[in-house]
């Protein structure tokens, strides 16, 4: 599985162009190698550069998800008693072939591929849909005159028609530098380029991958790429932007910094760069930190500036935020450097003035945004790597003692060396002395061996062994050298008075040698070549890096320090050697001497008495309760956890809550086997969490219950998940058949199901189902029936299952030890500014009395100002200032202001007459960062996924897994299986118009649904074929736009915005697209079609004995074959749930034994099977709650 | 992806049988019955006896009590090492129960520590944790708890809670995944027959190669003594490696609570 990883790209000072992924050790050659390149200016999903011919390229990575574009023409008609609907137009009409509104003629001929870099995907057809409608064949619409509105029926007085032609072009220059072609006049062209930049990507909420692309042509002038975006990578023209002097360097940031250098040496700052303007408005002068050397590059990120300056001093800008991106005052750093960068997360890079290396400065956190200290990248090429191979292999084969191996060292370097040194190196250097000077001799570009021979020869000479241990031992010796903190482990454990001495893992070294090596390492050019194993080959030399698309954080372990070497790559295939397998037998050994002990030591001998007596364990403290009478508040209370155990060593525990009731104490308890879960509840205020019986859910009214702190309640969570597992026997990960499902904090829960959850005389109520948590954040889970489960995070990243428990606060035994990973989400965070209209100052902040606040949240009940607003819990962190969101439903203008004629009301996006109070939405956003048993599936960010419930596969087959990227892409992933379920690729399956949901049934049956709000059935899906032929449009139900499918064995049911689940009707295996829709309820969030066709939702609304919930875990129930959409609902855990998946439940039970067992109840007790019944019909009579 | 509370379990609940009897030249007003009592391996023999204590005091007289003292065959049991080690060390081969001798007068103060009261054990047994933990993590994890975690820890141990130790006990055998393993694995190594005490030294989880060591490894290394020839021969099938599951145990074994005794017992 792949872990989640990005680039940063440099170039060295050959021009060639290097990447390094911040989960590799190595520098990657870029694919197309064909230029040479001055600059690289680089993001996550491209580059742009100058090539040393000055002319501006960009390169795009290439994905499984292809860039293209839909070309778009309109065919008019008009009807004459003559001929019918004919080409014939009125003079004062449109004409024949124009853009949709009309005013642009547009014939097919005219369309023409923007630039050598695209294709076309097919010709030109007809798109027969018209708002998620099917049209007639041949697509006509029609209408009584242009303008107009258009139907898909013809009527009598019908007098025009039209229809939509499109055609998809294609990006293909992917992985490659693609040239900038310009289509503008010659004199008109910028002169060449000289540097470039490209950033603005989070301009907040701008159009999805555009892309701020800025450029310094050699006069010094500053040129802005108009309309790069996503689907049109090139952008379109170059426009000039006057600066107040003559710029030399520029640099754009991901939001709206800007900054660039003059070559006064004074940098300018562009102010009012927003969505509407990314090209800014004004610029401000600041002055260089020192009044003798002006500034001489420039580099931005979200909210902080580096520069250097003439000296190569190194500079950090403070007090620099969006409102202020002057910021205040310089800060000299330690350190002189050519130039630096600032990539994602504001960290920073930098080349070295001396030594021409890479450096990345650590520890840069939003507190300590200017970091602690520079730290040299070690990593080597790729392309040096067979070298080291060898050599290091030679190293561990541990025959460096002899004169032999000095040979073939010296062979490796002849070989690496450039023909025209070559022949300066002696072909047989017996004595490594004269190596050194030959090698030293052969030119500059050779100096790096002559550094990586010289320490070496002096000790060769003296001492063959001395050589061996430097060799063998380098790194050891870099690394205490490096680390003066820890220098000596007895002087730590000065305490400890036992020969702590270092096992020896090389007897062969003797003391005195090593110390030799390692006095001689600090003379500075051993640890040069020590440090580049490339020694061989010359050090890298870089000339420019870029970080813009490189993402390192506190938690990525980055392999870039350490040299890389034939020993370390060896660590990993050793340690991966120790298979699962082994570790089974092992621990199974284990296990099986320690009950042969226990056997031995105990069987005849368990009447004697326990030198400890057993008793209760009981963990106590003081927490807050929600005390169940009115008014409701916080209380605070004494709880106790007693732990019995039982005389078969199994505990039960018991939860006392003691409280005081009118000065009398009282408590509450609960059996912790009793517990259907606990889970956290988000609370602005306090860290507290819920725990549920059966009855408790049927109350909807759990205990809350509050602790001080966020550790104290992960121990208590923690402790009492583990009482509650423990008491169910449930222990390691879920099965293949789990129920997962994801609240609306994001948490992750699991249940196991029994046989009789789906059938069996009596249905096991879901209320009392038991669900246990597991670590990581997500928004959806899918899982099928051979335990591949795939999560999409709030960011819309892909996760895979790894197979792993536990993570999160759940940690220990309850946890597994391995596979579990880091995972991070973000989310916005929401807030509303609220503004009533006075004849006097128009809008303004004041409002009515009566009137909400005037910063609050979407209700308007709570004030939710900027600085007030926290993030949801404190495991979140801000990763952004707050900033207007354009995005809300009903649209916004240009300053993001919704208008409405009072509060609370429904709001759009234009200001009427009758309109007197407007609000806009700001959102800011904000990061979570936890474990859990999740491995991110890059690049593609996904919106929904699907994975075909199949039971009785074999292993080795492919999994079919269907989703939709967050740009509505339908995508299928390749090879998928038990082993490998994060597959190898995705496959991309063209579509007319974005997507929204997909779902794959048994025999792959596919069904999805369009942003339109219609549905589709895919033709032709099979393993061979695993992303079928062709879409069939299918009708949604009357005047409904649908927003969910699901399919499982052979149901098919889907949800329509307003709420409706719906079944589809007349589905055969020779006409699978069915016939009609049935309508099955109301109220209904999200569903969950699984493999026995059992129905699964969530609904909005659920009221329970003591209160109501929303988003609430439902059943259907009295599905059979013959009544696929089932009788009534079944009420489960809720509220506050977002998400379920039954798609791994397979788990029949014997189906075929229910009309025996009926019979059997014929003959039992007449009170049992009332009471069921009767409980069956009181669900029946409960129907959902209306949602409005 | 095993899970290591069935290990763990069958490690904490080892019982060892034994039969208490008083040393023959003690003065007593009457006989005294032999006490039979199931002793957990991890615990001190200080800290579980008291009832062997109360026992045998019934029977004596008040002048005659000092300090109590435990032998078998002539050695004086040290009560700061764990009972299982005690009994894996010099009585192994013994038939069952094992037969302690009680002893209240002659304190051996050339082989035994005082301990006068369960503080002093506490102290020897925090000071072990303590010692682990620098080892394992430059002593970060046991410095970064507050007093109650070090109290429950002990109180764990003296109260025979599983659950209860192991709730603070798993922060001690954590470590970051990066990495990749402890610092050094804590550990010693006791030998019966020879006058140092017990070997131990400093042993990194894996090997500068990037192996992961295993116990075998570790023997070979620091007490090569310990491996027959067989033990050589059967290599193959006890090569645990110190990281991962074989690995914790290992460290737990080391951390005071139980310790690694001679003769291949170990696996």
């Amino acid at each position: 599985m792949a872990m989640p990883s990005s680039l940063l790209w440099a170039v060295d000072i050959f021009g060639r162009v290097y990447t390094l992924s911040t989960v590799g050790q190595y520098w990657e050659l870029c694919k197309d190698t064909q230029l040479e390149f001055k600059r690289v200016s680089a993001v996550k999903q491209c580059c742009w550069g100058i090539a040393c011919d000055h002319q501006v390229y960009t390169y795009v990575f290439s994905g499984d998800v292809p860039i293209r574009y839909q070309e778009e023409t309109y065919e008019n008609q008009r009807w004459n008693p003559v001929g019918g609907f004919c080409e014939k137009l009125l003079p004062s009409d449109r004409w024949q072939w124009s853009d949709v509104s009309g005013l642009k003629h547009q014939q097919l001929d005219s369309f023409t591929l923007p630039s050598p870099h695209w294709e076309w995907e097919s010709d030109w057809y007809v798109d027969e849909n018209i708002g998620g409608e099917p049209t007639e064949k041949g697509g006509w619409t029609y209408a009584i005159d242009f303008p107009s509105t258009y139907t898909k029926d013809k009527r009598w007085n019908s007098c025009v028609r039209r229809r939509r032609w499109i055609r998809y072009r294609r990006y293909k220059s992917r992985d490659v530098w693609a040239k900038i072609v310009s289509h503008d006049e010659p004199d008109q062209l910028p002169d060449p380029f000289n540097d470039i930049s490209i950033g603005g990507w989070e301009i907040t909420d701008e159009p999805l991958g555009r892309l701020s692309v800025w450029a310094v042509s050699l006069q010094g002038r500053v040129w802005y790429r108009e309309n790069v975006c996503h689907h049109n990578p090139e952008g379109s023209t170059w426009s000039l932007v006057t600066t107040p002097g003559e710029v030399v360097q520029i640099s754009c940031g991901p939001y709206d910094l800007l900054w660039a250098t003059l070559w006064e040496g004074q940098a300018i700052v562009r102010e009012g760069i927003d969505r509407n303007n990314p090209q800014g408005v004004s610029w401000s002068t600041v002055e260089s930190p020192s009044s003798e050397n002006g500034i001489m590059h420039v580099s931005v990120g979200v909210d902080v500036v580096w520069c250097v300056t003439k000296d190569r001093k190194v500079w950090f800008r403070r007090g620099v935020n969006s409102h202020n991106p002057c910021g205040t005052s310089w800060i000299e750093m330690v350190g002189e450097m050519m130039m630096v960068t600032v990539g994602l997360n504001n960290q920073v890079w930098g080349i070295g003035c001396d030594d021409r290396a890479i450096y990345f400065r650590q520890g840069v956190t939003p507190s300590e945004l200017s970091g602690k200290t520079w730290k040299a990248i070690v990593s080597g090429r790729e392309s040096d790597r067979s070298q080291t191979g060898s050599s290091t292999s030679l190293l561990s084969a541990g025959c460096f003692f002899t004169d032999d191996i000095q040979n073939q060292t010296s062979a490796v370097i002849q070989g690496d060396a450039d023909p025209s040194s070559d022949t300066e190196l002696p072909t047989s250097p017996a004595s490594p002395a004269l190596l050194g000077a030959a090698a030293a001799g052969s030119g500059p570009a050779s100096q790096a061996e002559t550094s990586a021979q010289l320490p070496v020869d002096p000790l060769h000479s003296e001492q063959g062994e001395a050589t061996a241990a430097s060799a063998s031992n380098g790194k050891d010796n870099l690394e205490m050298n490096k680390s003066p903190a820890n220098p000596n482990p007895s002087a730590e454990l000065q305490w400890i008075n036992i020969d702590l001495k270092e096992a020896q893992k090389h007897p062969v070294l003797s003391v005195s040698s090593f110390a030799d090596t390692s006095s001689l390492s600090s003379l500075g050019a051993f640890s040069v070549a020590a440090e580049d194993q490339y020694g061989a080959d010359e050090h890298p030399l870089w000339a420019w890096v870029s970080g813009g698309g490189c993402l390192v954080d506190l938690h990525s372990p980055l392999k870039w320090f350490t040299a890389p070497s034939g020993l370390s790559s060896s660590v990993q295939s050793l340690s991966l050697s120790i298979t699962p397998a082994q570790t089974a037998a092992w621990r199974k050994q284990i296990f099986q001497q320690l009950s042969e002990r226990t056997k031995r030591e105990l069987e005849n001998f368990r009447h004697y008495e326990q030198a400890i007596e057993q008793s209760v364990w009981v963990k106590t403290g003081a927490l807050q309760w929600w005390r169940n009478w009115k008014p409701h508040k916080w209380m605070d209370v004494r709880v106790a956890l007693e732990q019995f155990t039982g005389s078969d060593g199994m505990r039960d525990s018991i939860l006392f809550i003691y409280y005081m009731y009118h000065e009398e104490k009282k408590y509450i308890h609960v059996f912790l086997n009793e517990v259907t879960i606990i889970v956290e509840v988000l609370n602005e205020a306090k860290h507290s969490f819920a725990l549920y019986t059966p009855e408790r859910t049927k109350q909807r009214w759990p205990i809350r219950l509050a602790a001080a702190t966020e550790q104290e309640m992960h121990d208590w969570l923690s402790l009492l998940n583990m009482s509650c597992c423990e008491s169910r026997r449930i222990q390691g990960p879920p099965s293949h058949h789990a129920i997962w499902s994801v609240t609306c904090k994001g948490d992750i829960f699991v249940s196991e199901p029994s046989p009789e959850l789906e059938a069996g005389p009596q249905l096991m109520p879901c209320d009392q189902m038991f669900w246990r948590q597991v670590g990581g954040h997500l928004r959806l889970v899918e899982s099928n029936s051979r335990g591949v489960v795939w999560g999409i995070g709030y960011d819309h990243t892909a996760w895979a299952y790894t197979g792993g428990y536990g993570g999160g606060f759940i940690q220990g035994l309850a946890s597994s030890a391995d596979n579990i990973y880091t995972q991070s989400d973000v989310k916005c965070v929401y807030i509303y500014e609220n503004q009533r209209w006075n004849p006097v100052t128009g809008y303004s902040s004041r409002g009515l009395p009566t009137d909400r606040y005037m910063w609050s949240d979407a209700s308007g009940l709570q004030e939710c100002t900027k600085t007030n607003t926290k993030p949801p819990s404190p495991q979140w962190s801000w990763v952004s200032d707050w900033y207007i969101d354009f995005s809300p439903a009903g649209g916004t203008d240009r300053e993001g202001w919704q208008y409405a004629a009072d509060f609370p009301a429904s709001y759009h996006g234009h200001k009427t007459m009758k309109d007197f109070v407007r609000r806009r939405r700001w959102a800011r956003k904000c990061k979570i960062v936890t474990n859990g048993p999740w491995l991110e599936v890059p690049p593609v960010t996904l919106w929904d996924i699907s994975i075909i419930p199949s039971s009785d596969a074999d292993d080795e087959e492919s999994v079919a897994l269907w989703a939709i990227s967050d740009k509505g892409d339908v995508l299928c992933r390749l090879g998928v299986t038990q082993q490998n379920p994060a597959g190898t690729s995705w496959l991309h399956v063209g579509t007319d118009q974005p997507f929204i949901s997909i779902s794959i049934g048994a025999f792959y049956q596919v069904w999805a649904i369009a942003r339109d709000g219609s549905a589709f059935y895919r033709g032709s899906v099979s393993p061979n074929k695993p992303a079928g032929d062709c879409w069939y449009h299918i009708p949604s139900p009357q005047k409904q736009k649908l927003k969910q499918v699901s399919v499982g064995r052979t149901s098919v049911f889907v949800l329509d915005k307003n709420g409706n689940l719906w079944y589809r009707q007349g589905i055969t295996p020779s006409y699978p697209q069915g016939s009609t829709w049935d309508h099955v309820s109301n109220n209904i969030r999200k569903m969950s079609v699984g493999p026995l066709d059992q129905v699964w939702v969530i609904a909005d609304k659920v009221q329970g004995s003591h209160s109501l919930s929303c988003g609430t875990v439902c059943h259907r129930t009295g599905v059979q074959p013959l009544e696929p959409k089932g009788l009534s609902w079944d009420y489960g855990i809720g509220g506050g749930w977002e998400h379920i998946t039954v798609r791994g439940n397979a788990t029949e039970a014997s189906r075929g034994a229910v009309p025996d067992t009926a019979e059997e109840n014929a003959t039992a007790p007449k009170e049992g099977e009332d009471e069921e019944s009767k409980g069956k019909t009181e669900h029946s009579k409960t129907p959902l709650m209306m949602s409005h | 992806m095993t899970d290591d509370k069935d290990v763990l379990r069958d490690v904490w609940f080892g019982r060892i049988p034994t039969c208490f009897t008083l040393y023959q030249d003690e003065i007593t007003e009457r006989e005294a019955d032999p006490y039979y009592l199931l002793l957990p391996r991890i615990s001190y023999l200080t800290l579980v006896t008291d009832k062997v204590k109360k026992h045998f005091q019934k029977v004596m007289r008040q002048e005659e009590v000092s300090e109590i003292w435990f032998e078998y065959e002539g050695t004086p049991l040290k009560w700061h090492y764990p009972i299982g080690l005690l009994f894996d060390l010099h009585a192994s081969n013994t038939a069952l129960p094992w037969s302690i001798t009680v002893h209240f007068k002659n304190f051996p103060e050339k082989d035994l520590l005082h301990c006068h009261s369960k503080d002093v054990i506490e102290a020897h047994f925090m000071a072990c944790i303590k010692e682990a933990d620098a080892l394992k993590h430059k002593s970060q994890v046991i410095n970064e708890m507050q007093k109650k975690d070090h109290k429950q820890l002990w109180m764990g141990l003296q109260n025979d809670k599983f659950e209860q130790f192991w709730a603070i006990n798993r922060k001690l055998m954590e470590y970051p995944p990066e990495d990749n393993g402890f610092r050094y694995i804590p550990f010693r190594i006791y030998q019966a027959t020879t006058e140092r005490p017990f070997i131990q030294k400093l042993f990194r989880p894996i090997a500068s190669g990037g192996q992961l060591h295993t116990l075998g490894d570790l023997l070979k290394d620091v007490c090569p003594s310990a491996i027959t020839t067989e033990a050589l021969l059967k290599q193959q099938q006890r090569m645990y490696p110190l990281q991962g599951q074989g690995w914790n145990r290992l460290a737990r074994l080391a951390t005071g609570e139980d310790t690694v005794p001679d003769k291949q017992k170990l696996i």
